[in-house]
């Protein structure tokens, strides 16, 4: 049962070793690059590569419905939630400036520096485009109003 | 058989082991983050390794748990360290001299 004797076996122990082979380069890529946006882009070959190998190889190897559906749940959720977690993390990382900005061949953030600078992703929905942040420290001063009497307390 | 059993379980610990170097070592809290989560893509690969080559379907449901973790984790992290970002004072001097 556990020795190789079809085709399918080789192609699935093959995927396996290609999934396992992508694991040690992020780990590689991951240590020897410079700053978070690098190590990120090391990182994500596991995250979307390896594991859809490693599932396609598990669905020739598994028999059953059940588990060939769940790892396909897997791949599908792995799909969709990497790209989400990047771009949180790559997001923040260029504003807490973990960025080697002299290795960045094209910045398009940092010509419209001002303006990402004043849209923090904190505003209130009904703030005007043009001064995003006036109304974002006007809904601050009102937080940082004294609790005793809530400034809202006329209405 | 024996030899890929080795060879898998080799390079996804190495793989592991330079990520928990990373870990680490880290120098920001996001390197951490990032570090976490290839850790938790490789603890999901190791599990469905060994469901695939032993032929055993069992560890398959903590695979979906483990990958849902790894992204809430991730993007908690994240949000997080946005938070510290959005409400430090010295960012919010920037941002009235850039207007």
């Amino acid at each position: 049962m556990n020795e190789i004797a079809t085709v399918r076996d080789v192609v699935a122990i093959v995927l396996v070793l290609a999934g396992a082979f992508l694991c040690l380069t992020a780990g590689l890529g991951l240590l020897r690059f410079h700053d978070v946006l690098t190590r990120m882009h090391a990182g994500t070959k596991p995250q979307v590569l390896g594991i859809l190998l490693i599932m396609v190889a598990g669905a020739i190897r598994l028999q059953g419905w059940s588990a060939i559906w769940m790892l396909l749940l897997v791949a599908a959720f792995q799909m969709l939630t990497a790209p989400v977690s990047a771009h949180m993390i790559s997001r923040v990382a260029y504003r807490r400036r973990h960025v080697r900005r002299d290795l960045l061949l094209v910045d398009e953030i940092r010509s419209g520096e001002s303006v990402d600078r004043v849209y923090r992703g904190d505003e209130p929905a009904d703030a005007p485009p043009e001064q995003p942040a006036a109304s974002l420290r006007a809904s601050r001063r009102e937080d940082q109003a004294p609790s005793g009497g809530s400034p809202r307390a006329g209405e | 058989m024996t030899a890929v059993y080795w060879a898998a379980y080799a390079m996804l610990g190495g793989g592991a082991l330079l990520t928990l170097v990373r870990l680490a070592l880290g120098p920001s809290l996001l390197d951490r983050v990032v570090a976490t989560d290839v850790l938790l893509v490789i603890i999901s690969a190791g599990l469905a390794v060994y469901a695939a080559l032993a032929r055993d379907p069992t560890v398959v449901p903590v695979l979906v748990v483990v990958s849902l973790l790894a992204f809430v984790g991730s993007v908690s992290v994240a949000r997080y360290i946005g938070g510290m970002l959005v409400h430090a004072p010295a960012a919010d001097d920037r941002g009235e001299e850039g207007r």
